[in-house]
């Protein structure tokens, strides 16, 4: 039971923030652009403001809401596409070896000497600033972790008794690609996946507090705790709210990433049964 | 059944390149197997007998590589197919059974479906059909409960059941020739006889020929209809199984004979130590010239040091390659 415990709550917290971005426009509150109200400005928490407003009298509760659809499009989108990119190069690399093998690490190192967040801010910089561009920017520039480590996988298995069997067996590259190395790779990647959701989630913060992510005022928790970042010692509970929002997001995809890790294990799957 | 061999392999070399050079890790090997036959390869550690496999199957990666020779399967010289057509033979014509049942198997994926790809990759079936196959086949290895083992994933078995498996994996396609290295290596003797038995009986069935490699000639005699033993990369003696026990020729055989344990018999003369054949294999890089056995050789005479010996027919199709033999 104890093992099961980081993958129900990870579990838990991150299909809660998914719920939440899901049925965003039934849980606020207030419109979370349009409802502006001088006369409320900087309420701090209470009955009538959940979580306080901000400077202009917007709710909290409510931007944080909506928050949540920004933040996990672009978590769970723009990693998806840096691992399928990092496990299609790094496990072909890992598997042919030779010339190609060289190309991707070639490639893969020249991604981790450039800042991937500079790279990201190069891309955003030239596709201009949107969310298509926010998932494209960042779903590129994140993947060498992931091929680094597809590609090391690959290149321990590929000597795996199962993996020349499939070879004597007649299994073409592609199949044994797919089916002998693929799966017996995911644990790491999923992982790798799901810490990736989470730097995701902080790397548009960033960009979109530098004015290139997501454009107010439609609200991010990036760019949230951005603009709060003025009033953090006044109205404190500007940044906690959306700055929580982010951490319990984060926590909870590392819980889900070690807890899916435990049950895609068939050795320890059979331990529990 | 025609006179033509299923597989044919002549003067064949084997190169390792071990950085600097390239140096033969076996040479001049030469055998036939017929269809439906079992022959053995024996040999120590190290002496050629499991890349010649490789090489049969197609699968020879560097260091090493073929420097010479021919493989001929039905006729065909296998190394100069495509890529596709080695594929297409690899599975479904030849197959291959491996030492380590423990890591043959892929941990992910229940054991049924890793038979059924077999029925989908080489037979064209379907899904269903070949899982419907694979409950065959697993029973047909005697596995118990094939229809709930079928889901089972490899470490949920012991290890004569993944063996089991192995060979229900090898044989789904009904191969031509079974190769099968060391296949009972890893397991307990008492498992031991039974997947061997049952390999002979599911091959007799489908009239599959084996090369069975193993370091056991007790067991490849009790199996094979013919034996080769290896020494150093080279086939130094091959003959019926009978006569290879019983009138060895070379004096490698012979120490290999000599150095079985027989059970009761020592005791019996009063002997206590069991025979050996002294010194060491010599490494790949220093081989002797002349004769490469004739450092540990008793028979060791001047020309065994300089002038490596000629193959010397003997009677059944068999071959000897020492000056002294006999």
């Amino acid at each position: 039971m104890k093992l099961r415990a980081n993958l129900v709550i990870g579990g838990a917290l991150f299909a809660l923030a998914i719920l939440v971005g899901l049925l965003a426009p039934w849980l606020a509150h207030t419109d979370p652009v349009m409802d502006a109200n001088l006369m409320n400005a900087e309420e701090p928490p209470s009955w009538t403001w959940w979580f306080g407003t901000d400077d202009q009298g917007r709710d909290i509760y409510s931007r944080v809401v909506y928050g949540a659809q920004v933040s996990l499009t672009v978590g769970i989108v723009s990693q998806l596409i840096n691992s399928v990119i990092g496990v299609a190069l790094g496990l072909s690399a890992g598997y042919f070896g030779g010339w190609w093998d060289d190309v991707v690490n070639a490639l893969t190192n020249l991604m981790l000497a450039i800042p991937s967040l500079i790279f990201a801010l190069a891309i955003m910089a030239v596709l201009g600033p949107g969310l298509t561009s926010l998932l494209i920017a960042l779903g590129l520039t994140n993947w060498s972790f992931t091929c680094r480590i597809a590609r090391a996988s690959a290149l321990s298995l590929r000597s795996q008794g199962y993996v020349q069997a499939a070879t004597v067996l007649g299994y073409g590259d592609l199949r044994i690609m797919i089916t002998q190395l693929l799966p017996n790779m995911l644990g790491p990647i999923i992982v790798i996946g799901t810490l990736g959701m989470g730097s995701a989630v902080l790397s548009e913060a960033a960009l979109s507090f530098l004015g290139l992510g997501v454009r107010p005022p439609f609200p991010s928790w990036g760019s949230m705790l951005s603009e709060a970042r003025e009033q953090i010692t006044t109205a404190p509970w500007l940044s906690v709210f959306p700055g929580l929002a982010i951490f319990l997001t984060v926590l909870g995809l590392n819980l889900l990433g070690d807890g899916l890790r435990d049950i895609l294990d068939p050795q320890s799957r059979s331990r529990r049964t | 059944m025609t006179g033509a061999p299923l597989i044919e392999v002549e003067d064949l070399k084997l190169d390792l390149d071990d950085g600097s050079r390239r140096v033969a890790a076996a040479e001049g090997v030469s055998f036939r197997i017929d269809r439906g036959e079992t022959f053995g390869l024996v040999g120590e550690s190290g002496c050629g007998k499991s890349i010649t496999a490789l090489a049969l199957i197609g699968l020879l990666r560097p260091p090493l590589s073929i420097g010479g020779g021919v493989i001929r399967f039905e006729g065909q010289a296998i190394q100069h197919l495509s890529a596709a057509r080695q594929r297409e033979l690899r599975g479904n014509r030849i197959a291959m059974i491996f030492q380590e049942p423990m890591t043959a198997l892929n941990p992910v994926s229940p054991v049924g479906r890793q038979i059924a790809e077999m029925f989908v990759l080489h037979k064209g079936k379907s899904w269903r059909e070949a899982n419907r196959l694979a409950v065959e086949a697993l029973a047909s290895v005697r596995v118990p409960a094939p229809e709930r083992r079928v889901h089972d994933y490899p470490h949920q078995l012991s290890g004569g059941m993944r063996q089991r498996v192995m060979i229900a994996i090898a044989l789904a396609c009904g191969p031509d020739l079974l190769i099968a290295d060391e296949p009972t290596t890893a397991l307990d003797v008492t498992v031991q006889a039974e997947i061997i038995d049952l390999m002979a009986e599911l091959c007799a069935a489908k009239g599959t020929a084996i090369l069975m490699i193993s370091h056991d000639l007790g067991l490849v005699a009790n199996m094979c209809k013919r034996v080769a033993v290896m020494y150093a990369g080279r086939i130094v003696e091959a003959q019926p199984a009978e006569a290879i026990f019983a009138k060895p020729q070379h004096p490698y055989t012979q120490g290999l004979v000599d150095s079985l344990p027989r059970l009761g018999e020592r005791a019996r003369r009063g002997q206590q130590r069991l025979r050996e054949i002294a010194g060491v294999v010599p490494s790949i890089q220093s081989y002797p010239p002349g004769c490469r056995f004739n450092p540990r050789c008793p028979r060791a005479t001047d020309i065994c040091l300089s002038v490596p010996p000629e193959i010397a027919a003997l009677p059944a199709d068999g071959l000897v390659r020492c000056h002294h033999h006999g």
